[in-house]
């Protein structure tokens, strides 16, 4: 795994963009993702089903991981099992 | 992670949303994404090490910049204003480049440069053309550099300075939320595409899904009518664009400009003056003062709309100067005043002012300018006062040396411009016997009024500043020279003070 790289949901829509990571397993919908879909759909865990946003970074709290929602979907992220949050843009007053 | 992942996620999220409008063509995201991909075809093709423009802003622009992008090769705007052979040079240190722009041109300067011309209208036709097949084709995973800038090389050889994806997706993804504009929005883009102001408007506009209005060839009517057609409701200007937008207002051209929201400002000094009528003629508008260089991927540090509208309301003289204040750093970026010898200064102290951030790139084709902690020395010279607010005075290299003592010619000017017969005025360093160097001074004599004697000038020096900052010599001059985005042209100062 490294940064540049697109991961696809096995449980949704969901695709990613890896801006910064470490050695543990990226999941979304409690399912672990890849780089290709899987031929069967993984099942979509309750606790992670809060659905991802199209543009939104997600981070953890160590700040190791960043993922860039791409594509959304109906699943949540997770690393581990521990969920992501949204980290926000600072918008600038259009400087532009 | 590759520049083109902006417009690739605006085409996904928007494609028969229009992204851009030119010369009265509209393009949606999708079209310019195809365009895009096309290019792709084109530049691979033609086995160029870059992708080069020698045009005005158009949507070629928008196509060549991701195209590239998406191949893999550096995207080089050129300055097309540059005389013949300092373009022969350029052209030169990108061959062998795929070149889209003046045909007639390009050929005549570099056609034995083993170059791929193109002209405009024939790229864009031919980039919609080839549109390759969605998954047949393996993009650049965007790990090099995206765009490759010469700067405008007033003290020696133009530099190449270069910035990667990670600088530019550092600056967009930091500082713009994703389809964050309403349909109804529009940007109106009227900087030249070769500088870093028109490169990063076009990414923060394609992200956030706001409608780009090109105004390829500058007038303040032509500005003003657009704004009326597109009902823009974002411009970013320079200094002297500003000024003749109010001066056409005041010579009589109505139109409405209502729909107004935010201007914003960079790329030289802005006369205070300026902006206060400007603040009059726009009341629906805030206004934002944006500093940044090519080095850094554009805006470093900004004085926001509740600081305009601070600073004009207050009675408080030092909260009324934040109007010539460049503002405060902006969060993603760390800031920090140095002196000679490399120590960090505190408020209030001026030096050299360093930058560090995932945008700041600070890295030239041939070298890093970067220190051992990733910091990069702009050669601005400024200080920032106890409130964070960072304050400008010059190049660090047009600092006046008289006698060991630095002398910024900002603090000089900005006392001579206080009065009220002083339109404009310009301090540089002249040659000194005595001194090594010693302050000359040139002055625009406002319309209407006495031009001063030379002895009511040194006296407002000496009143307000130390006896060292007095001018020994005084030109009048009918104007100061300034390039064609603002930026006054200290060299050709000296040069005339030099002869006066």
């Amino acid at each position: 795994m490294k940064p540049g790289t697109r991961l696809k949901s096995a449980a949704c829509d969901t695709e990613v963009m890896v801006i910064r990571c470490a050695d543990g397993q990226i999941e979304c919908g409690g399912a672990p993702m890849g780089e290709a879909k899987p031929a069967e759909a993984a099942p979509l865990a309750a606790d992670f089903s809060a659905g991802t946003l199209m543009g939104k970074r997600y981070v953890d709290a160590d700040g190791k991981y960043e993922l860039l929602c791409v594509k959304p979907g109906k699943g949540s992220l997770s690393v581990d099992g521990v969920a992501l949050v949204v980290k926000d843009a600072k918008p600038l007053p259009a400087s532009d | 992670m590759n520049i083109a992942l902006l417009l690739e996620m605006a085409a996904e999220a928007a494609p028969d949303r229009v992204g851009l409008v030119c010369d009265g063509k509209r393009w949606t995201y999708g079209d310019l994404l195809d365009a895009a991909r096309g290019a792709f075809e084109l530049i691979q093709e033609s086995e160029a090490e870059y992708v080069a423009l020698l045009d005005e802003s158009s949507e070629a622009a928008v196509i060549a910049v991701f195209g590239a992008a998406l191949a893999g090769v550096p995207y080089c705007p050129l300055n097309y204003r540059l005389p013949d052979a300092d373009l022969s040079a350029l052209l030169g240190r990108v061959a062998p480049a795929l070149v889209v722009g003046d045909e007639e041109r390009i050929t005549r300067l570099a056609g034995d440069q083993g170059h791929t011309i193109f002209s405009r209208e024939e790229f864009t036709l031919k980039a919609q053309e080839t549109v390759p097949e969605p998954e047949s084709r393996e993009y650049d995973p965007g790990e090099g550099v995206a765009i490759q800038l010469f700067t405008s090389g007033t003290t020696a050889a133009p530099k190449a300075a270069i910035l990667r994806h990670s600088n530019l997706l550092g600056y967009i993804l930091g500082t713009v939320e994703f389809a964050s504009a309403d349909e109804a929005d529009a940007a109106l883009v009227v900087v030249p595409p070769y500088h870093i102001a028109g490169i990063s408007a076009l990414m923060s506009s394609i992200y956030s899904l706001r409608k780009i209005v090109m105004l390829p060839n500058f007038s303040p009517e032509g500005w003003l009518s657009l704004v009326e057609a597109e009902t823009v409701t974002n411009a970013f200007v320079v200094p002297t664009m500003l000024a003749r937008i109010v001066d056409a207002m005041e010579k009589g051209v109505t139109v409405n400009v209502g729909s107004l929201r935010a201007i914003a400002y960079g790329g030289g000094k802005m006369p205070i003056e300026v902006i206060h009528k400007a603040l009059e003629r726009f009341p629906s508008a805030g206004f934002t003062n944006a500093y940044g260089l090519t080095e850094t991927s554009s805006t470093v540090a900004l004085l926001g709309p509740d600081d305009h509208r601070e600073a004009l309301a207050s009675e408080d003289p030092k909260v009324r100067a934040r109007l010539t204040s460049l503002g405060k750093p902006i969060p993603t970026v760390e800031m920090q005043i140095r002196g000679e010898s490399g120590e960090v200064l505190g408020p209030n102290e001026p030096g050299e002012i360093y930058v560090r951030g995932e945008q700041v790139s600070g890295e030239y084709k041939e070298k890093s300018a970067l220190d051992a902690e990733g910091w990069f020395p702009t050669r601005d010279a400024g200080y920032i006062d106890e409130h964070g607010y960072l304050f400008l005075s010059g190049r660090a290299d047009d600092v006046i040396v008289r006698g060991g003592e630095n002398m910024s010619p900002g603090e000089i000017e900005d006392v001579l411009l206080t009065h009220p017969a002083i339109a404009d005025a310009c301090a540089c360093a002249i040659p000194s016997v005595e001194w090594g160097e010693t302050v000359g001074v040139a002055i625009v004599t406002r319309e209407g009024f006495e031009t001063p004697s030379e002895d009511e000038l040194k006296m407002l020096v000496r009143s307000r500043l130390r006896s060292s900052r007095v001018p020994e010599k005084i030109a009048f001059v009918a104007e100061l020279p300034y390039n064609e985005m603002g930026k006054l042209l200290r060299r050709k100062v000296k040069d005339v003070l030099a002869e006066a």
